[in-house]
């Protein structure tokens, strides 16, 4: 019998133990998110996508409907390519729907906007936004708010 | 080269422990056994040792956060450090002390009692009977014991946080979810775990293994194992921090 109970205790414990990592997984971390109805990937050239990163969120009407998936440098553009996944579920994005690049509050994270235009024609996988707004950066923001005023003054 | 000594007759001493895997999968009731001993009285140690971590990671964050008017970040604050950093390495600094020290005094007597030429006497391999169960409890038991860490810190925090210093409890776990990446947090401090389970283990079953037969020389050998596992333990999560964490 003594053998038992330590076979019952090591059971519990293990068992408790992996609740744990099911715990960590589901409510802790964003685990879930990643059981998707599968996605499709669309891309987008911004002329700057600073501080934007991977995993970022893509919304639109402020809803989320996707995750950026890959930033990279375009050497013929010289400009930033942005991959992002989209939920298969949100199929029917038209095709002259524009991206900007967004900030969650006034120093919160970067993420992309979508805001849907009026085609008939839907994004498919692999398609290209071409309508694009750069990231807002902020020093170029207040330079050209004191070179303006200094033009004033002059 | 007296370390250099050591550190080549340890990495014999693991690869002999690593040849009797089958030999465990074979005998699961020694594996319970030292489960049992090495994991589930570890089990109130560490789930009452995270609770308070996470109470206090709680306390600290309203404390700090509220500073900048970002007591909502609590939770991420919170998770992330558990889950990345505390989680692993707290676990495993209090499981070198509970089960690390236990092992090596065990195996220590056995040899300045001559239990273990004993067996070799009776032609069993001390090496695969009495280490590889062992080993291999310490492997499976300390990621598992991490992981029940960091789940119970979190909800300390929340203790703390929430139901003490009345965070919202909605951006607590929000902010957490978002913020808090499966694969790169996750995972990456599980790895960090079952390395440092392997670190512990294998210091603890060597240092019993290589005791002076003596009560001073056992004695010895428990403190350097609790020593050398914090060591190793503290060396190996900076090596790791530094993979997983530092190219941004």
């Amino acid at each position: 019998m003594q053998c038992k109970s330590i076979e019952i205790l090591v059971g519990l414990f293990v068992s408790l133990c992996i609740a744990a990592l099911f715990f960590l997984a589901l409510q802790v971390s964003n685990f879930s998110d990643l059981q998707d109805n599968g996605s499709y990937t669309v891309i987008a050239h911004f002329e700057n996508a600073g501080g934007l990163k991977n995993k970022a969120l893509v919304s639109m009407a402020g809803v989320p409907i996707g995750r950026v998936a890959d930033i990279s440098f375009d050497s013929d553009n010289y400009d930033a390519l942005v991959k992002m996944r989209i939920d298969a579920r949100y199929n029917n994005l038209p095709t002259d729907t524009s991206a900007s690049i967004l900030t969650a509050g006034l120093l919160g994270d970067k993420y992309i906007g979508l805001t849907p235009g009026g085609l008939d024609e839907f994004l498919q996988e692999g398609d290209s936004i071409e309508l694009t707004q750069s990231a807002l950066v902020l020093e170029r923001l207040i330079s050209q708010f004191l070179f303006n005023s200094s033009d004033k003054d002059e | 080269m007296k370390f250099l000594a050591k550190l080549g007759r340890s990495s014999l001493f693991l690869y002999a422990i690593l040849s009797g895997f089958g030999y465990t999968l074979s005998r699961p009731g020694l594996l319970i056994k030292q489960l049992y001993h090495i994991g589930v009285l570890t089990f109130w140690l560490i789930a009452i040792s995270g609770l308070f971590v996470g109470m206090v990671l709680g306390l600290q964050g309203v404390y700090t956060l509220s500073t900048f008017g970002a007591e909502s970040s609590l939770g991420i604050m919170v998770a992330a450090s558990l889950v990345r950093e505390l989680g692993p390495v707290v676990s495993a600094l209090l499981f070198a002390g509970r089960a690390g020290s236990a092992l090596t005094a065990e195996i220590g007597l056995m040899k300045a009692t001559e239990q273990l030429s004993a067996m070799e006497m009776m032609a069993i391999d001390p090496l695969k009977y009495i280490m590889a169960p062992r080993f291999f409890a310490g492997f499976i038991s300390l990621p598992l014991l991490a992981a029940l860490f960091s789940a119970v810190g979190v909800l300390g925090g929340h203790l703390a946080g929430v139901d003490l210093l009345h965070v919202d409890a909605g951006s607590y776990w929000s902010q957490m979810q978002s913020a808090i990446d499966f694969h790169d947090d996750i995972v990456n401090g599980i790895i960090k775990s079952i390395i440092f389970a392997w670190l512990v283990s294998w210091i603890a079953l060597f240092e019993g293994y290589d005791a002076n037969p003596t009560s001073a020389g056992i004695s010895r050998a428990t403190t350097r194992t609790v020593v050398n596992s914090a060591f190793a333990i503290l060396l190996f999560d900076f090596l790791l921090t530094a993979l997983m964490f530092g190219t941004p």
